[in-house]
């Protein structure tokens, strides 16, 4: 493997012949699943231990380690050498993606090393993401288990079509062939609606090395390849260069006044100069005019290159447009049907406006049906209103603009997403597209002779929305019902949308869970919006708790078009007040779910206006707010005095 | 097969091609941090070739300890000079003025004022929301955990328990203010690769790298080079002569050659290959425990 043969350095000729072997060889990238305890750690550490890649001071430590931390008495233990993190070795288990490498005259490989434990599912699919194989660790003793399963559905789910079930720990079933034969039975019987193209079991012993790189004389029944055999000549080989061309642009590249190139790595498919090239989302056509790289020019570039393509036509092109076969073009649109991998603590809520991450594209998208989520253990099909950490929904998305893409079972690359939480930056979804969804296509705005400029003309304001948010009791009906009293005193034309009256009708359906709140919020926004597109000023009276709910809110509408009032009244005085008589129910639990008490309540952070209650009365902040709507021309000013 | 089409370096230089592009692309301010040492020469390598034939579109930042190897300051503005680069030079001033050596404070003291704090002063003073540096997840245990795009606090911290999954080849660039992104385009590169990739296309490195007669002392098992009048001599301890070369490039004083004839890059390769010794034990700071530089890492070290 690495570790070279002392006569080949020493031969100058021959050493050059291995370099050149090293320079062309190809590249393999795996990732190795299964159960804590099924010896994915001890693999790796084999793989490299075996391929003479561990040098002396890391075989130093290594002793070192295994004295302290290890679990196999005086042995080496192999694993030690993948488990990084400290806290995993105080703990003995892996929690972490862990990326290791090793090389053989024929494949370099890239090993994912991904965690067994429940919880950690998320980083099995991250190690998954970037694999073309998977070798499934199974411990002979136990057989095929439910994290097996869960595993397995995973890894056919992010698209590997290649499986190797590595039935580890023969040596402690006596090397038995009926117990390897009755595993493989038993596995392949549940894979067999996965969509596996390959799926090659190895009986093998990571502890001792047999079959990993070097036959076993103890399992002479064994006649099939060792796994590193296997792994240097499997073919996962699928045509990425002859599908379709893709290259979604990352950076147009303007050096000067003659120089208009795009760049990007070409995803699928290959391109040649003179192909002719399509603008997926605008439909624009254009000829390829050069294939530009550091290293001269190319005639044709294909799937894994990383180029600059210039253009024979100055058309609009941008980062996140993506550049297609003008015969074979993705599809477009601003609705489609995915698979979606939950990967936070915080779970899914539909409605909320997330950030949506396609090729060099990033738009705001939310999640407006999950169809049901999937049950990874079994692959049946459960009903969900939300998805939790680790949890696989099937579910419908809208995005804010029209996106090019493939089906991810045509195309891993374009086909894929990743889900941001806008206020966290954290990542938190994965996603799969399923299809488009053509309803968008079939509802076109109905265009309207009078616009809303017209209406808000005749009625002699600007509309807008006055969103008055706080906690229960805070005081936002009674100063929305002053400012609404106050404006129709000055002949403007307002409407209130009060959460408690919403509720009667609208929104009868909903509860109080985060969910609900959130499709509560959202379609109170689409009101809002309509009335907006009325003419009115609307003011929203709600506790809308949700900092990302009431941008929802703000961005439906037009800039300047939303005034956000933090109605801001400390807890214990909301609660002293307690006009409804809710926070006492909340307290003694007959309310579950009540916003300060046992539901979050997010502040603003930068709202229009911040009334303080504790400091002036109500009519006097409801003057602020016409005030307010005076000085920046929602309202023509100068009749009210304060 | 198509994957076998490209070979596995062409595939790592479009990997890093595209993971710099991205970064160019998503980042308010980015820098790249340039070490001067054989990866950073790979690094800066595959930067321009992701603009070509458009320049470098963020600066290159080097963190100045004062202590680095002649040789090392003179080849960096030669390849400044050449590549027509903008190159930020930053040291700590205020370990200056205390007077921090690595011979007066120790290694770990030194390195923490000299290099940790002196990166996290550049950053913040400039306000660079990502960095690139050039590490690789084969160097050691706690890296091969490392995301390519490593989150940090607004303290520059790394919280190893908490980075954002990481899938495809779409990457989180999504930071507040004060927050980065620390970025690691060769993550998947290995010591083999770089040098056969520095073969291959004949990029220059510094001439520590090869095998010369240099003046040296040996310290504690570990040639020690005497680059400047500053190495404090013991007593009894006279420099002599030895055909040395260096595996890893540093702070002269923290970084042990070895004795070699490698003089050309097809021997250094071959020596690399029947070496018995890993690259960083030439670092002197990696000497403690195993989970030091996971240690250095979540406090800010690259």
């Amino acid at each position: 493997m690495n570790a070279i043969d002392p006569n080949v350095a020493a031969d100058a000729s021959a050493f050059t012949d291995y370099l050149g072997r090293h320079e062309r060889k190809s590249l393999l990238r795996f990732l190795t699943c299964g159960s804590v305890d099924d010896g994915k750690s001890t693999l790796i550490g084999r793989l490299l231990y075996d391929s003479k890649l561990l040098f002396e001071d890391q075989l130093l430590s290594l002793e070192k380690d295994s004295r302290k931390h290890g679990t196999v008495g005086d042995d080496i233990d192999l694993a030690l050498l993948v488990d990084g993190l400290e806290a995993e070795r105080e703990q003995g288990i892996t929690i972490d993606v862990a990326y290791r490498f090793f090389s053989t005259d024929k494949r370099k490989f890239i090993v994912a090393d991904t965690p067994g434990h429940e919880q950690y599912t998320r980083n099995m699919a991250t190690g998954a993401s970037t694999s073309d194989l998977a070798v499934i660790l199974i411990d002979a003793r136990r057989g095929v288990l439910t994290q097996t399963r869960r595993h397995s559905f995973i890894v056919s789910l992010v698209g590997i079509r290649h499986v190797v079930l590595a039935v580890n720990k023969i040596d402690l079933v006596d090397f038995s062939q009926a117990v390897f034969e009755d595993i493989v039975a038993e596995y392949r019987a549940f894979a067999a609606d996965l969509g596996f193209e390959t799926l090659t079991a190895i009986p093998l012993s990571a502890r001792y090395g047999d079959n990993v790189l070097e036959r076993s004389a103890r399992i002479p029944w064994y006649t099939g390849p060792t796994l590193v055999e296997h792994l240097e000549t499997v073919a996962v080989d699928d045509d990425a260069s002859e599908r379709a061309f893709r290259l979604p642009v990352q950076w147009v590249n303007r050096p000067n006044l003659d120089f208009r190139g795009f760049s990007g790595t070409i995803v699928s498919g290959t391109v040649r100069r003179g192909d002719a090239v399509v603008v997926a989302k605008s439909g624009r056509t254009s000829t390829v005019k050069s294939i530009v790289t550091f290293d001269g020019e190319l005639a044709a570039a294909s799937a894994g290159e990383a180029v600059t393509l210039t253009l024979t036509d100055e058309i609009d092109i941008s980062r996140g447009d993506v550049l297609s076969a003008a015969t074979e073009r993705p599809e477009v649109s601003d609705q489609f049907a995915a698979h979606l991998i939950w990967m936070a603590d915080e779970p899914l809520l539909p409605g909320r406006p997330y950030l949506l991450k396609i090729g060099a594209r990033q738009v705001t998208a939310q999640v407006t049906a999950i169809r049901h989520k999937i049950d990874v253990n079994t692959g049946g099909e459960l009903p969900a209103k939300s998805l939790a950490l680790n949890e696989v929904g099937i579910t419908n998305l809208s995005l804010s603009e029209p996106v090019a893409f493939d089906p991810y079972a045509v195309n891993r690359e374009t086909g894929a997403f990743i889900i941001i939480d806008r206020l966290s930056n954290l990542t938190v979804g994965a996603g799969m597209i399923d299809h488009g969804l053509r309803r968008a296509g079939n509802i076109h705005w109905q265009a309207l002779d009078v616009d809303k400029r017209a209406r808000a003309l005749a009625k002699g304001q600007k509309p807008a929305v006055v969103w008055f948010t706080g906690l229960s009791g805070a005081g936002k009906s009674t100063i929305a019902n002053l400012v609404e009293k106050k404006l129709t005193a000055l002949g403007r034309h307002a409407y209130i949308l009060d959460g408690d009256n919403v509720r009667h009708g609208l929104n009868r359906d909903l509860g109080f869970s985060d969910a609900d709140r959130v499709e509560n919020i959202r379609r109170v926004a689409e009101t809002a919006k309509l009335f907006v597109d009325a003419g009115l000023i609307v003011l929203v009276s709600f506790i809308s708790p949700f900092r990302a709910e009431r941008q929802l809110a703000r961005e439906l509408v037009e800039e300047g078009e939303f005034v956000e009032v933090f109605v801001d009244t400390p807890l214990d005085i909301a609660e002293a007040r307690d006009p409804k008589g809710l926070y006492a129910k909340a307290r003694t639990g007959e309310i579950a779910r009540f916003t300060g008490i046992s539901s979050p309540y997010e502040m603003p952070e930068h709202p229009e206006l911040h009334l303080d209650t504790t400091l002036a009365a109500a009519d006097l902040l409801a003057e602020r707010v016409v005030a307010h709507l005076q000085e920046v021309g929602i309202v023509p000013g100068g009749e009210v005095s304060i | 097969m198509s994957q076998d089409r490209l070979t596995h370096l062409k595939r790592l230089e479009a990997e890093s091609i595209h993971i710099i592009r991205e970064v160019a692309a998503e980042f308010r301010n980015p820098v790249m941090l340039y070490s001067i040492g054989k990866d950073s020469s790979v690094m800066l390598r595959l930067a321009l070739k992701a603009f070509y034939p458009g320049k470098l579109p963020f600066p290159l930042l080097h963190v100045d300890t004062t202590w680095k190897f002649r040789e090392m300051i003179a080849f960096r503005d030669a390849t400044m000079k050449q590549e027509g680069l903008d190159l930020l030079v930053h040291t700590n001033q205020d370990g200056i003025a205390a007077g921090i050596t690595p011979f007066t404070h120790g290694s770990s003291v030194y390195t923490s004022i000299m290099k940790t704090e002196a990166l996290k002063q550049a950053l913040t003073a400039h306000g660079f929301d990502a960095a690139f540096g050039g590490a690789r997840r084969d160097e050691e245990k706690s890296r091969a955990k490392e995301r390519v795009f490593s989150f940090r606090t607004d303290t520059h911290a790394w919280d190893p328990k908490n980075q954002r999954p990481e899938l495809w080849r779409l990457y989180n660039s999504r930071v507040r203010p004060g927050e980065s992104i620390r970025v690691f385009p060769l993550s998947n590169w290995t010591e083999l690769d770089i040098w056969q990739y520095i073969l291959l296309e004949k990029i220059p490195i510094v001439p520590l790298y090869f095998s010369a007669e240099r003046p040296v002392v040996n310290r504690g098992g570990q040639w020690i080079m005497v680059d400047d009048h500053r190495l404090p001599l013991e007593p009894g301890e006279t420099p002599e002569l030895r055909r040395v070369r260096f595996r890893t490039l540093g702070c002269y004083p923290l970084t042990a050659a070895v004795e070699s004839d490698a003089a050309t890059l097809p021997e250094i390769v071959r020596e690399m290959l029947i070496a018995r010794t890993s690259e960083r034990s030439g670092r002197l700071i990696d000497h403690d425990d195993a989970a030091s530089m996971e240690k250095k890492k979540r406090e800010g070290y690259f």
